[in-house]
């Protein structure tokens, strides 16, 4: 690793350490690297949706046109009328002619809600249901243990838990009697579900504070003392412990304004 | 007819839309593909609107010196320094890229992505674990059948690469994730699916208005 990159490994290790202080309490540090983020994520999804959206779908395809002419001389003209639209969502900015901008936005409701209504009804509901309605294997009905989620007795407990959670969440008649019961078995399935659910973001939050740790171990503290590689000179080490020094100083500090609360808070009026 | 008219647009290009999934023609893919594009592009010009919204709040924050306005120069200093890097490049002599994707491989704009967003954004969310953990040890106590099938299979779950357990506990945990969860998860997404429909068509048939506003 060259010293330059050493440089940015620094200023993504100080980022990460600045945002785990929040542990401890709202301070500069994290209060720094929150406002960066959002300025630099901000910047980011812009140019993504400039040269990934706006580019190739809007501009490459007017670019045959002349601009005095408003690009209608274009072969694919006809995404001008986009183009003016998404322009007057910008009237927004007008009180008074704030309302045009309706226009666009209702064409985009309609258009999102027009396509929504087959595709959710495919993907969300038809696709779901015949996954869930499959033929019991009754061959393989116990698979390789009761465990064995591919089995014929697991495929069932799966159909009576996805339609028992349906009726469940069915509001319309009062959960009392077989329907009731019923309902009970839907709510243990989902409470079940919620909770593997939980368990499992638990671990994959788990999974990226470990790699953060490894990231500030290997990538950074590691670098900076590893004396094999052929790019090492002193300011690996001296970049290290300034970022260290700085952090202890503020830790420090802290640690004093808290004495000093406690005085206060001690001494008699 | 300010009002009237956006309703107008909303039925007649939803009900379109809903049509022309069921025409198989290419002149209706095309004009499909089209209306697509529409989204994305109006959508592409909407977010002009949150990022001066965030330009204007910033800069209020600091022409009127309020509490922590330094912080907003950061903001600032980020989002106008990461625009500037993703449509330049140096590499080959210094240029603009407005219209060519140059700006995606500029080294300052990789360099902000890889050592500032990432970080950041994986820290905040690694963060998680231990707010999740603080709220889990508050709120989970088995007071009911209910409450302890959730915190019996959130700790099978969370302990399903222990190897003090043995491997007994990772089957249990993937059965799970396999069964009881894919059951509880195809209920979910079969009722959001019915209700995204729903409201879809209260929009389209202009049931549901409040997204328009006031006014």
């Amino acid at each position: 690793m060259d010293f330059t990159t050493f440089l940015w490994t620094t200023l993504g290790a100080f980022l990460t350490l600045a945002t785990f202080s929040f542990l401890y309490k709202d301070n500069p540090f994290y209060k720094l690297a929150e406002h960066l983020v959002v300025g630099v994520s901000a910047g980011y999804f812009m140019i993504i949706v400039w040269h990934g959206t706006m580019v190739p779908n809007l501009f490459n395809k007017l670019l045959d046109g002349d601009w005095f002419l408003l690009f209608l001389n274009s072969n694919q003209w006809w995404y001008v009328f986009p183009g003016i639209l998404g322009v007057l969502m910008w009237t927004r900015f007008s009180r008074k002619y704030g309302w045009i901008s309706r226009w666009p936005m209702a064409l985009y409701i309609g258009i999102a809600a027009g396509v929504a209504v087959p595709l959710e009804m495919s993907n969300k509901v038809n696709k779901q249901l015949v996954a869930t309605m499959v033929d019991i294997e009754w061959s393989n009905f116990f698979g390789a243990g009761i465990w064995d989620p591919f089995s014929g007795f697991a495929n069932l407990l799966i159909f009576v838990g996805a339609i028992s959670g349906l009726i469940y969440f069915f509001f319309s008649k009062a959960h009392t009697g077989a329907f009731g019961g019923v309902a009970k078995l839907g709510i243990w399935t989902l409470m079940i579900g919620f909770g593997a659910s939980f368990g499992f973001t638990v671990m994959a939050r788990i999974s990226l504070f470990i790699n953060r740790l490894q990231y500030l171990d290997q990538n950074w503290a590691q670098t900076a003392f590893d004396s094999t590689n052929p790019n090492y000179n002193t300011g690996f080490q001296l970049v290290f412990w300034l970022v260290v020094l700085m952090l202890l100083a503020y830790a420090v500090w802290e640690f004093i304004a808290y004495l000093r609360r406690r005085g206060e808070a001690s001494t008699p009026e | 007819m300010r009002r009237q008219l956006p309703f107008i647009l909303v039925f007649l290009s939803g009900a379109f839309m809903v049509f022309q999934y069921f025409v198989p023609h290419e002149s209706s893919e095309f004009v499909y593909e089209f209306l697509l594009d529409w989204l994305t592009i109006i959508g592409g010009f909407a977010m002009v609107l949150g990022i001066w919204s965030l330009i204007r709040v910033s800069y209020d924050k600091i022409q009127r010196k309020r509490e922590n306005w330094g912080y907003s120069v950061i903001t600032l200093a980020g989002l106008f320094s990461m625009i500037f890097f993703g449509i330049t490049n140096w590499q080959d002599g210094f240029g603009f890229y407005i219209l060519q994707a140059d700006g995606l491989n500029n080294p300052m704009f990789v360099h902000f992505f890889d050592y500032i967003l990432i970080p950041i954004q994986a820290t905040m969310f690694s963060l998680l674990a231990f707010f999740i953990a603080s709220a889990a040890y508050r709120a989970f106590r088995a007071r009911s059948v209910i409450a302890s099938l959730l915190l019996l299979a959130a700790l099978i779950v969370m302990m399903r690469f222990n190897p003090l357990f043995g491997a007994w506990i990772e089957d249990v945990a993937n059965w799970l994730m396999n069964v009881p969860n894919l059951a509880a998860q195809r209920a979910i997404v079969i009722g959001l699916g019915l209700g995204m429909v729903a409201t879809a068509l209260k929009i389209i048939l202009g049931i549901e208005r409040g997204y328009m506003g006031q006014g």
